[in-house]
């Protein structure tokens, strides 16, 4: 059956911000589909919040609404645009939660909604715990074995019941599995149950069987109408049950099941989709295989597209959200062709010859006090994937790209050390999943443990045991050569085996060129190969490579026409995300429309760049130097582009350019000078700027001494880092010998920044393009927190909404001055801190910012595709674009905050960025504008209730008139001791709350009994008291707005003020194109 | 590191691969072929399909779960030798019994890993199938090549001959190891088999079957009485089977002229459900031609429509020939399903007698268990001729 003609409009929600376990992998699925309904002719209606994505581009759908994703908004856009069908599977939890909202609050109903691809009944079936085990019993599939107990006799019961141990022990209704553990023996049950029918709200626990240490699996599967199903992939867990599969390192193809084995695996996933009911679609089903009996238990499934399926497509080359989106209208998969092969239809299974390894990336430094032990609950923020011949040369890709010091397995670097720790320590992390497992395989390898023992210690499986073992063993007999003695056979096969030049330096004692001079004369040269579906049974047509050592290298000649290398961001990373794929991808579209080839290089299996029709060709490699320049010689690219992809490909371009290649737009010496401190004071004095006060230090002893010749508070930043990592304010010396270590761990040998810092100053970040002769400003955006907190954390106001005419004005002279010294040629980046009226220059960044994307939805001009045409050589005024816009409407930037995710970890908004996403509220009202990105973050601003207020004592004038104000709206007041007098004195009403420790009630239990609803808490000093953070815990955990500091509240003020005042309306995008004053 | 004994691969066309050698010490021609299954060597291995072949393996890691008691198609390897990327030390699983490089050894069939494979297999598919030589002795890459040449091509040979059975038996009355239920997880009763009420007489011809096909018609309700191929169309009229099933088997089906003659001696006299090879002999009986593929479908994810229906079932396949589909309309036989790649002949239905057959392998091992029905269909066509409604 063809396409359905009765529908017309198709409705796509979108994931929202990124947040840990929602990362760019549905940019990725949601762009596809809209990509693939457009197509055929519907017309999409997209709604999502999250300004940084390719798919809220105003060209993916015929109307896009950047709003909240909440029920009430989504009713609203239905109610004005009547959608045919609702699509609910493309946006992740999100947005399956939403439809299912949707479903029952009668909405869909209501305006005669269908949705498309799976069914209310088919979704509830899959999410459901206790319907989703009955399910799985009816078909004769097992599930771990459980039972639900509310008393300790029914627990007693249980036991007996179940007949073993250990058990896992999980208490209904408590936050973050509090209460929950596993209990070996007959004595731990009894304790563990007792407390977790305590802490249980509910007073209920779920006692079940430990499937701890069991191999685990997953399948990609899709079904189509017609009732044909298929795998798209397999991936085995190297880490074994009990590591959330966003935590595990995952291996596709299957590499331990028998046919057999993997066949009923593959039966059982199609019995599941089918039971469930899904209709159409992509659904990733979990197993667990006891790997002694091959019990195999169903553990979950995912009835939509997930992160996996985003991992099996690139592992696989297989787009499984474009066809799902297909599907979903009506198409079968043998009415779909398969776009790599062109020949051949969709309704195949992919096979593959190579081997796909994704590592998680971790960002636990950003969160002391946080538990590093890897759980069912993901932490993660970013993955890398990396695709090799071999297991091995896979997985050392894989290691390389994560981007966090380690060159591979081994073979030097930060995680790759000469000398292992003692046995003891290694046992330890063995024992316990956590981020550097892995590298403790290799440490407990060379302390003489053998497969077996380190089986019995982790249970990752022998075989991928075994081959780390032999990498172990490869680089222990590298070190018995030196470069000269080496032999071309063993150098192939260390090559094989993924070694990268790097790590044959450090075992070699030779230096990377050295090796890579020797490699080229001894003809062990890099090979390419080609992701086909197909494992070459059929000739394939997308040039998407991953790099090897073979026989035969099948890049494609040269088409003659221009090449650009575009070099991606790598693993998410807090800092480093979705923004700069967005960036990296207009760049793609940029060259297509000039008629240049684009070649993308990224690691991220998440992104929209790694999509192979993004570019012209797309190398799924490690973005170190030797990855990187191969492909840019073996292609003979005639440039390449550094500046879109974050802090990675900037850090390579030194490196790049000294190796012959043309880095194009601005220099790698103009982004040197724009860190180094020298060289910019001096552009600085002679364009008679300002900034603050600031001196470099090599060492923690100079940096103590410049610090109290500044005098504090100041500001302490590395250098050469994204995302604020190890930068504070300190305000006192005591507070400085705290820190300053951890300031130079961050980046080795490279100095450290100390600048005084601007109290109370308002910051602002200017976005700017020029080609070298004429420069425009972008956007300009106002913090609404004071200096202090880093810009990634802030909310942003654009257009500003405080400064004066003047003060924009001399903003702007210094950008476009700025902008000219540096030479830039694309995009620079401007802090700006404004202080009794004086502009001071805090950071010159050239290169995309991660406000790119934002600047670009609110003035409706693509800057990111401008700024790589200047690369290429056009001029700003050949694109028609010469002059300033400012948008007539209000566009609010806010972050979101993994802070749920790491119970203990401060909570608080720093210099140091620790959001990992943003939303963006529009409208003609500021507040309203503020209380959609508030409304988008979740939970939204309180239009009546309580109010915890508790301020720094610096910000208790300004607390006296906001509790006023909050007062005449409604509101009532709450405070502990010192805000409480101060509002009395001022005869503000106010209920006096116990502190902690000090009596009862206290804020936390209003809290918890969902009592307060907005809680105002300003810290006082770098690291807020115990009892402050417990409380803003107690916020994040029951979703109450929080506010943390004095501005945001005023923000907040205003936005409730607003919400009160007016309707609140929707608006897409593409109405508000042109909305801008020119300047 | 244990020093590595080399091997060698040598093509047809000259061209030359050097590698690893594992498994027995030998040197041997045949075919060379490529398989893309992901899973499931040690069913291709022992599938006496391959008989006279090299097979070589598109998924890079093999043998990382051994070899165990159940999964075997036959007796032992019947392919000539194996070619993979890399070939594990260690196996890795709970039924696992022995290291596929000791498993080799132990059946005197040569290995060769570290062989680029995919280099290799996309020559294949350009030059075609080639004859080749595999040696894990010493020999020269001159002599490798010639030795490939030398060989003796598979078109025009009876391979069957060396892997039929010699005497008709009774399955189930052999070695017990062979009749082991099809493999589900303890606590897992999803696709235990339903044996049918009725059990029906089953002429099986054995032209290299697969054990898992005799598995699973005793799974659907026949006694299966296997036949060597030369047992004649008059001993087997003579037995009075409810029904005949013609099984896989190795080589060029147009050589076999006196299992044509066979079948077309059985054609009017009862249901028929052919599979593989079965299906070229069908083919053959009603008059029809095969030709020979290029490089033939060999692998776990082949996409078949079923023309009748519409619907696509995913499918294991090993054949190196095919039946034209225009060869086969004046023998009353029409195309029931096609291969959605290349358009091939996938299935073929008699239009008057009950007759089908299937070029791809319902009962996978390895492969996809999506054709299974087929047998039970099989089933219920004897069944109603047994009824007299056919």
């Amino acid at each position: 059956m063809p396409k359905r003609t009765d529908l017309q409009s198709i409705l796509i929600i979108g994931a929202g911000p990124i947040v840990i376990g929602q990362a760019c992998e549905f940019d990725y699925s949601g762009t596809q589909a809209c990509k693939a309904l457009k197509e055929e002719g519907y017309r999409v209606i997209l709604v999502n919040s999250n300004p940084a994505t390719i798919m809220t581009d105003p060209e993916f759908a015929d109307v896009t609404y950047i709003e909240p994703l909440t029920v009430e908004f989504l009713e609203k856009i239905i109610a004005v645009e009547r959608p045919s069908a609702l699509l609910p599977t493309l946006g992740g939890q999100t947005a399956l939660n939403l439809s299912m909202e949707l479903h029952q609050a009668g909405i869909l109903e209501k305006y005669g909604v269908e949705m498309i691809g799976a069914k209310p009944g088919a979704i509830a079936k899959g999410e459901d715990r206790e319907l989703f085990k009955q399910a799985m019993l009816k078909i004769g599939l097992d599930v771990a074995r459980s039972r639900t107990v509310k008393n300790m006799n029914e627990a007693h019961t249980a036991v007996d019941e179940l007949a073993m141990l250990p058990l896992i022990i999980r208490p209904s209704f408590t936050l973050g599995g509090a209460g929950g553990g596993i209990a070996y023996n007959k004595e731990e049950f009894e304790g563990i149950v007792a407390n977790g029918l305590d802490l249980s709200p509910v007073h209920e626990v779920l006692v079940e069987e430990c499937l701890l240490g069991w191999k685990e699996y997953e399948m990609e599967v899709m079904r189509d109408h017609k009732d044909q199903c298929v795998v798209i992939c397999s991936i085995e867990n190297f880490d074994p049950m009990g590591v959330h599969t966003g935590d595990s390192i995952t291996v596709a193809p299957a590499m331990t099941l028998t046919d057999k084995e993997y066949q009923v695996m593959r039966d059982a996933s199609f019995a599941v989709i089918r039971e469930i009911g899904v209709e159409t679609g992509g659904s990733n089903i979990q197993f667990a295989i006891n790997p002694v009996t091959g019990r195999m238990v169903v553990i979950e499934m995912n009835p939509r597209v997930s992160r996996s399926s985003a991992l099996a497509s690139k592992a696989t080359g297989f787009p499984i959200a474009k066809i799902a989106a297909k599907l979903a209208v009506g198409y079968s998969l043998d009415e779909l062709r398969n776009d790599i092969t062109r020949l051949t239809p969709a309704s195949f299974e992919p096979t593959i010859d190579y081997v796909v390894t994704k590592i998680p990336r971790f960002t636990f430094e950003k969160f002391p006090g946080a538990d590093t032990t890897l759980t069912s609950a993901m932490k993660s923020v970013g993955e890398a994937m990396a695709i090799g011949r071999t297991f091995k040369e896979s997985m050392q890709k894989a290691l390389r790209s994560l981007e966090i010091g380690a060159r591979g397995f081994g073979g030097g670097g930060k995680h790759g050390l000469d000398e292992a720790p003692d046995e003891k320590t290694i046992r330890a992390k063995l024992a316990t999943p956590n981020a550097e497992r892995i590298f403790h395989l290799r440490y407990a390898f060379m302390r003489g443990l053998t497969v077996g023992d380190i089986f019995d210690l982790t249970r990752i499986d022998p075989w991928f045991l075994e081959q780390l073992r032999e990498i172990y063993e490869m680089e222990v007999a590298l070190k018995q050569f030196t470069l000269a003695t080496l032999d071309a056979a063993t150098l192939r096969r260390a090559k094989e085996f993924g070694f990268s030049d790097a790590q044959l330096a450090h075992l070699l004692g030779s230096d990377r060129a050295a090796v890579h001079a020797h490699r080229a004369a001894a003809g062990v040269a890099t090979t390419y190969r080609l992701v086909d579906t197909c494992a070459a049974e059929f000739e394939a047509f997308t040039p998407y490579y991953y790099s090897s050592y073979g026989a035969e290298n099948e890049v494609l000649p040269p088409t003659g026409k221009r090449k650009i290398m575009i070099l991606g961001g790598g693993p998410n990373r807090i800092g480093q995300g979705i923004e700069f794929d967005y960036c990296c991808v207009h760049a793609s579209f940029a060259l297509r429309e000039i008629g240049c080839e684009s070649v993308m290089v990224n690691s991220n299996p998440e992104t929209v760049s790694t999509d192979y029709d993004t570019s012209d060709r797309l190398y799924f490699e490690p973005l170190t130097l030797e990855d990187v320049l191969e492909i840019y010689q073996q292609e003979g690219c005639d440039g390449a582009i550094v500046q879109f992809g974050g802090q990675t490909p900037l850090n390579l371009a030194t490196a790049l350019k000294q190796n012959g290649v043309n880095i194009i737009g601005t220099s790698p010496e103009s982004i040197d000078a724009a860190e180094d401190r020298k060289l910019f004071s001096a552009i600085l004095e002679k364009l008679a700027l300002k900034s603050p006060v600031n001196r470099t230090a090599m060492n923690e002893a100079d940096a103590l001494r410049f610090a109290q010749e500044i005098g504090f508070p100041v500001l302490l930043r590395p250098s050469f880092v994204l995302g604020g990592r190890g930068m504070f304010i300190v305000y006192s010396e005591d507070e400085f010998r705290t820190v300053v270590h951890q300031a130079f761990e961050v980046m080795p040998e490279k100095p450290v920044l100390i600048d005084k810092f601007l109290e109370d100053a308002i910051e602002l970040d200017v976005d700017c393009i020029s080609d070298g002769e004429t420069s425009v400003i972008g956007g300009m955006l106002e913090h609404i927190e004071f200096a202090g907190v880093h810009s990634g954390d802030a909310a942003m106001v654009m257009p500003p909404h405080t400064l004066s005419r003047e003060v924009l004005n001399t903003v702007r002279q210094a950008t476009y001055a700025l902008a000219g010294e540096l030479h830039v040629i694309g995009l620079m980046n401007v802090q700006f801190a404004i202080k009794d009226n004086q502009v001071y220059i805090l950071e010159v960044n050239p290169r995309a910012s991660r406000t790119v994307p934002f600047v670009a939805k609110a003035i409706g001009v693509p800057l990111a595709k401008l700024a790589a045409k200047i690369m290429t050589g056009a001029k700003l005024k050949d694109l028609g674009f010469t002059r300033e816009l400012t948008p007539k409407h209000w566009c609010v930037k806010e972050a979101v905050f993994p802070f749920v995710r790491f119970p203990g970890a401060t909570i608080t908004l720093s210099p140091e960025m620790r959001s990992t996403g943003e939303v963006m509220g529009i409208d003609d009202d500021l507040g309203v504008a503020f209380a959609k990105a508030q409304a988008a973050v979740k939970p939204g601003l309180p239009v009546a209730g309580n109010v915890f207020l508790s301020v720094k004592d610096t910000d208790k004038p300004r607390a006296v008139e906001l509790a006023r104000q909050l007062g005449a709206l409604g509101f009532s007041i709450y405070s502990t001791s010192g805000t409480a007098r101060t509002l009395a004195e001022n005869g503000v009403p106010v209920t006096r709350l116990a502190k902690i420790g000090e009596g009862r009630p206290t804020a936390v239990d209003m809290i918890k009994n969902g009592q307060i609803h907005l809680v105002i808490n300003t810290p006082d000093g770098m690291i807020p008291r115990r009892d402050e953070n417990q409380i803003r815990s107690a916020a994040y955990a029951r979703s109450v707005c929080i506010m943390t500091t004095i501005t945001g509240a005023a923000a907040a003020l205003n936005g409730i003020k607003a919400l009160q005042r007016s309707r609140v309306g929707v608006r897409p995008i593409q109405q508000y194109k042109g909305n801008v004053n020119v300047l | 590191m244990s020093t590595p004994k080399p091997g060698v691969l040598a093509l047809e066309d000259g061209s030359v691969f050097h590698g690893r050698a594992f498994g027995a010490d030998a040197t041997i021609a045949g075919e060379c072929v490529f398989n893309t299954s992901m899973t499931g060597y040690q069913e291709i291995l022992t599938d006496p399909s391959y008989f006279g072949q090299i097979v070589t393996m598109t998924a890079p890691q093999i043998g990382n779960y051994g070899v165990n008691d159940e999964d075997a198609e036959a007796g032992g390897p019947k392919c000539s030798g194996f070619i993979v990327r890399e070939v594990s030390p260690i196996a890795s699983n709970w039924r696992s019994k022995l290291s596929l490089p000791d498993y080799l050894r132990k059946y005197g069939i040569p290995g060769l890993s570290e062989i680029d494979t995919r280099a290799l297999t996309k020559k294949l598919r350009v030059d075609g199938a080639m004859k080749c030589c595999l040696s894990t002795l010493p020999l020269s890459d001159a002599e490798a090549v010639q030795r490939a040449r030398d060989w003796q091509d598979m078109a025009g040979s009876d391979y069957v001959k060396d892997v039929t059975c010699k005497e008709p038996y009774l399955w189930g009355t052999d070695e017990p190891a062979n009749h082991n239920p099809p493999y589900l997880p303890v606590g897992t009763t999803m696709n235990a088999p339903g044996i049918p009420a009725t059990t029906f007489r089953v002429a099986a011809f054995d032209y290299g079957a697969k054990f898992s096909i005799f598995r699973k018609l005793v799974n659907h309700g026949f006694a299966v009485h296997v036949f060597p191929a030369t047992a004649t169309a008059a001993q087997v009229r003579e037995f009075k089977p409810d029904c005949v099933f013609l099984s896989n088997g190795p080589g060029d089906p147009a050589a076999l002229g006196y299992l044509h003659q066979t079948v077309t001696g059985l054609l009017p006299h009862f249901p028929i459900f052919g599979i593989c090879l079965g299906h070229q002999m069908l083919t053959h009986a009603f008059g029809g031609t095969t030709f020979k593929l290029k490089f033939g479908h060999r692998g776990g994810n082949q996409p078949v429509q079923n023309l009748e229906t519409g619907k696509v079932s995913i499918t294991a396949q090993n054949h190196g020939f095919a039946t034209d589909p225009k060869s086969i309309a004046k023998g009353g036989a029409q195309v029931t399903e096609i291969n959605l790649n290349d358009q091939t002949v996938e299935g073929l239905r008699h239009q008057e007698l009950p007759i089908f057959s299937v070029q791809y392998h319902p009962e996978a091992a390895p492969g996809p268990n999506d054709a299974d029905p087929l047998f039970a269909d099989f089933h219920r066509m004897v069944a109603q001729r047994k009824a007299g409604k056919i």
